[in-house]
C-alpha cells in the first residue's frame, strides 16, 4: 500500500520560488501562465498490515504534524491500495 | 548561573554561542548535545545557528523531534529562559514555543549583511539593559528570515509588545527598504507571552567584538546575565 501525500503554501503565503519559476517559464516563451506555486510530495509506502482507513488515521497525522507546517501550508492524502 | 548552548546535527553557530558567553559574558556554559535531555543544571539555553539536519524538509522542522526538545518545552514552561538564534528561531516556532514561521526570503537570496535592528520593547530579560528605540548593528545570515504570521497572532504580538526587534535603517526608522528578507511588519525578534522565550534571526553572536566589526550584539547576553544575576540573588 502506497500513500501520497501533497504539500502546498497556503493561498495567501507568498511563493517567491514559484514566482522565480514563473518568470523562467515565460522567458522560455510561454505565455498565459498565470500563476506558479511550488509544493513539495511524499510518497509512503505502508507495509500491508494496515487497512485503508488506518492507513489513512496514520497518514493523515504524519502529514499534519511532521510534513507540513500548519502555519503555512495545506495537504492532501491520497491512499493506493 | 549557568548556560548551555544546544548542538544538533548541522548546527554552526554553537562555538560562536559558548565562546560569548565564556569569553564575552565571563559565565560557565556547556555544550548540550541534541540527545541529551537534562537541562536542570542550566538557567538559561541558547538554541544556536545553523543548519540542523540540513535543512531538510523546513529549516528547524526535523530539529524540533530530537530529543532534548521535549526538555526545552518544559525548561520554558519552568519560566527558564531560551535564547533562539537564526535556525534557533526556526526551530522554536516549529516547536510550537514562539507563534508564526519563517519563509524563504522574499527576494530568495541567501543574505550574509550587517543589518540594523530597533530595540522595540526593554520588557524583556534579554533586552532590559537596552534603552527602548536602541538601534543595534548586527549581522544576518539566512535564506528563511521572512517572518510570517496572520493578522489574530501579529495583533497579539504588537498589543501584547512582544515584538522585541525590528528591521530598521540606521537612523532606527522602520521602513520597506530597511526590511531585509520580507518578514511581516519587519519583524526580526518575538518572545513568547511568559517573555523568557525569545527568537531572533540576526546574530548577535557574531556582533560581540568590535573586532567582528560591531560589538551591539553583547547587550543582549549582558542584559541575559543581568537578569540571571539579579534572579540567584
Amino acid at each position: 500500500m502506497k500513500a501520497k501525500v501533497y504539500v502546498n503554501l497556503k493561498s495567501g503565503v507568498l511563493d517567491p520560488q514559484g514566482k522565480a519559476i514563473q518568470h523562467s517559464v515565460e522567458l522560455l516563451g510561454f505565455s498565459g501562465i498565470s500563476d506558479v506555486r511550488q509544493g513539495k510530495y511524499f510518497e509512503i509506502a505502508l507495509d500491508g498490515s494496515v487497512d485503508d482507513s488506518q492507513a489513512r488515521e496514520s497518514v493523515e497525522r504524519i502529514a499534519r504534524e511532521v510534513l507540513s507546517n500548519p502555519i503555512i501550508e495545506e495537504y492532501r492524502v491520497e491512499i493506493e491500495s | 548561573m549557568k548556560f548551555g548552548v544546544i548542538v544538533f546535527p548541522g548546527s554552526n553557530c554553537d562555538h560562536d554561542a559558548y565562546h560569548v558567553i565564556s569569553k564575552n559574558v565571563g559565565q560557565p556554559v556547556d555544550f548540550i548535545w541534541h540527545r541529551d535531555t537534562d537541562l536542570s543544571p542550566y538557567d538559561a539555553v541558547i538554541i544556536p545557528g545553523g543548519f540542523s539536519y540540513g535543512d531538510y524538509l523546513r529549516a528547524g522542522a526535523l530539529a524540533r523531534f530530537s530529543p532534548v526538545m521535549n526538555s526545552v518545552k518544559k525548561f520554558a514552561d519552568s519560566g527558564r529562559f531560551v535564547l533562539g538564534i537564526c535556525n534557533g528561531f526556526q526551530i522554536l516556532c516549529e516547536a510550537g514555543l514562539l507563534p508564526g514561521a519563517l519563509i524563504r526570503n522574499r527576494d530568495l537570496h541567501f543574505i550574509c549583511e550587517h543589518v540594523y535592528v530597533r530595540t522595540e520593547t526593554i520588557d524583556s530579560p534579554f533586552t532590559n539593559e537596552l534603552t527602548r528605540g536602541n538601534v543595534l548593528r548586527i549581522p544576518i545570515a539566512h535564506a528563511e528570515g521572512n517572518y510570517v504570521c496572520d493578522d489574530a497572532t501579529l495583533e497579539e504580538l504588537q498589543n501584547e509588545d512582544r515584538i522585541v526587534f525590528r528591521y530598521c535603517d540606521r537612523e532606527g526608522n522602520v521602513t520597506p527598504e530597511s526590511n531585509p528578507n520580507g518578514a511581516r511588519d519587519n519583524i526580526a525578534g518575538i518572545c513568547n507571552r511568559g517573555r523568557n522565550v525569545l527568537g531572533l534571526m540576526p546574530h548577535p553572536e557574531r556582533a560581540c567584538e568590535d573586532l567582528l566589526g560591531s560589538s551591539d550584539g553583547r547587550d543582549i547576553f549582558r542584559s541575559l546575565a543581568a537578569t540571571l544575576a539579579a534572579a540567584v540573588v
